[in-house]
């Protein structure tokens, strides 16, 4: 491998039904600042069925261009055709940088890839720079410049890692949903559109897909959700659950609650953080009006980011707590939820 | 049918992570587990076998220690245990991981290789997805529900807003989630036999067709720049302002972190 022969930055542009996925825009975004630090283009690569109309969408949000993979076989994900496609496309073009989404499908995709074309892969990136490796320098040991160093959460949360990938290229990274930024978009920016089909052809490896099931239910499991706005006895009462679910309503959260809640007889139990209830990771949990017992602890102190409302300062909540607030919830969490709207509204 | 699990033994995060007085996380008093991924495709074996009939053989890639989790497995019901251990193999990313475990595993039978999504010490969810490719069969991740139809496997595989059914030609390789099911007890007797069962230890030298290069420390492309344990969080800021402010000051650290 000769590492001076791969250059530009690539994303994967993910979609659905033939609609982009919000990572693809962030990774076009974040691909481009990478691009610029490198003095490169950023190249988004499209993958599906009937997707070229989409090249426009990702040339206004920053690419400068587009590789349009397109294919009756490419209609629904699957892995196999899907990492033939981002394999050939990196044979062929060769980039030093690719960037996938660490979605159900990139989280799929990239390791496939990865092993096909032999680099390295970091998984659910949560920050990229282009530095220096080693980052300081060591006597005897070069010191490479322009390196994607890829920053993510390991062990829950607990341990953070830099990694590089020196010797082998791409250097590839799934990048975690909702944490780099679109870039704002530019109508009618339009991009170099490149058109390249490797040819598909079904073996053991292309799964059938027997049938889709689309969104069977619109109750969200709780341990699913991104966002929780979790309830406590503090709440005071079933019908003082609705300020909660304002709350979430504006930040596309679920609503979820302690033991006591249950107890009362306020929510159902599937709803129920904490040791007899379900341990929940979203990146960011509300607790509100939780005074926060060592068993509902345990079910969601590995949250990313706990933002803690209760009026007892002393609250055993506010030891694992982020961000807490002392104060009375029936006032701070209506205000909180109309001040939301209005940011988001405005971003 | 034979099935083979990938398994890993991890340290325990579930019962609280424990930490130095410095903050940084303290390993050795955590427990070592088997990850719950990866048990919950050992009981999709285990079930496979109570339903067909199926030689169930479990293989881990790890310390000498590491056996532990193969006589658990033993005890719930697996048939054969493999530990794959070896100095040179120490270090491995998950592409070098995934070249061992598909060294170890050519030198079987299988018909299904399950493994975990992902193990709760990486979170990567790339080795199983890596082994497939080496050993060039289709994969299926993030399983719900399993199978078996003739030669093939039908599988329920979870999406954002969506399920696919796939139907998938065995051999294949199937990556299952702790919420897959609920593993079984280890049986009185079965850990009685268990703790006799002779384990099959393997070196480097018994994986098959696998470079050198492709091993261990060496043989991984990525390579840590800066580790850290990140300082518990808790004991983080405490305010008490007035109702306005209360909001601001929220709105604001949502924004910083990207939240909004």
């Amino acid at each position: 491998m000769n590492i001076q022969d791969y250059k530009g930055v690539f994303v994967f542009a993910q979609q659905v039904d033939n609609v982009l996925s919000g990572i693809a825009l962030e990774l076009v975004g974040k691909g481009k600042d990478l691009a610029k630090d490198l003095g490169v283009d950023v190249t988004a690569v499209l993958v599906g069925s009937g997707v070229a109309s989409l090249a426009d969408e990702l040339a206004e949000y920053g690419a400068d261009k587009v590789i349009v993979v397109d294919d009756p076989e490419l209609k629904e994900y699957r892995t196999e055709p899907y990492a033939h496609a981002l394999a050939s496309v990196i044979n062929e073009y060769k980039p030093d940088i690719f960037l996938i989404g660490a979605t159900a499908i990139g989280r799929d995709l990239g390791p496939r890839v990865s092993a096909r074309i032999h680099t390295g892969l970091t998984a659910d990136c949560t920050q990229l720079e282009i530095g220096d490796f080693p980052i300081n320098p060591i006597p005897g040991r070069e010191q490479l410049h322009n390196q994607l160093l890829m920053t993510r959460p390991a062990f829950g949360g607990n341990t953070i890692a830099t990694i590089a990938c020196p010797e082998f290229r791409p250097q590839m990274a799934t990048v975690r949903p909702g944490v780099m930024q679109k870039a704002p978009r530019e109508a009618g920016r339009k991009a170099e559109v490149i058109n390249y089909n490797p040819g598909f052809t079904p073996d053991n490896k292309y799964v059938e897909i027997l049938e889709v099931v689309k969104a069977v239910s619109d109750t969200v499991d709780i341990m699913d959700a991104k966002i929780l706005v979790s309830g406590g006895r503090g709440v005071g009462s079933s019908e003082n659950f609705k300020i909660l679910e304002d709350l979430a309503a504006v930040l596309d959260a679920t609503v979820s609650c302690s033991r006591a809640v249950v107890d009362a007889g306020w929510k159902p139990k599937d709803l129920q953080v904490g040791q007899t209830g379900k341990t929940v990771r979203p990146n960011v949990y509300f607790a509100i009006g939780i005074s926060g017992a060592i068993q509902h602890l345990a079910g969601m102190e590995e949250s990313d980011i706990i933002v803690a409302i209760n009026k007892d300062e002393t609250a055993p909540i506010f030891d694992v707590a982020d961000y807490g607030i002392v104060g009375d919830l029936n006032k701070i969490v209506p205000a909180l939820t109309e001040k939301l709207k209005e940011a988001i509204a405005n971003k | 049918m034979k099935i083979v699990v990938c398994v890993k033994q991890v340290p325990d995060t579930k019962g609280g992570v424990k930490f130095n007085p410095d903050g940084t996380l303290d390993r050795g008093a955590m427990l070592a587990i088997m990850n719950p991924d990866d048990k919950a495709g050992l009981e999709a074996a285990l079930r496979l076998k109570d339903q067909y009939g199926a030689e169930v053989t479990v293989v881990t890639m790890g310390l000498p220690k590491a056996e532990e989790v193969l006589r658990e497995a033993l005890a719930m019901g697996a048939d054969k245990g493999i530990l794959v251990t070896d100095r040179v193999l120490g270090g491995a990313d998950t592409w070098a991981t995934s070249q061992t475990l598909a060294g170890a595993i050519r030198n079987l039978e299988y018909d299904l290789i399950i493994t975990g999504r992902q193990a709760i010490d990486g979170d990567t969810a790339q080795v199983g997805p890596q082994i497939s490719e080496h050993l060039d069969i289709p994969v299926i991740s993030y399983a719900q529900d399993i199978k078996i139809e003739g030669d093939s496997v039908i599988v329920q595989r979870q999406y954002d807003d969506r399920y696919h059914v796939l139907k998938a030609q065995m051999p294949c390789l199937i990556t299952a989630l702790a919420e897959l099911n609920e593993p079984r007890y280890m049986t009185p007797g079965g850990i009685f036999d268990a703790y006799d069962a002779e384990i099959t230890v393997w070196g480097r030298a018994d994986l098959k067709d696998v470079e050198d290069s492709n091993l261990g420390l060496k043989g991984s492309p990525t390579q840590i720049a800066r580790a850290s344990d990140k300082v518990r969080k808790g004991a983080g800021e405490k305010v008490t302002l007035g109702v306005a402010e209360s909001v601001d000051y929220i709105v604001d650290k949502l924004k910083v972190k990207h939240v909004i």
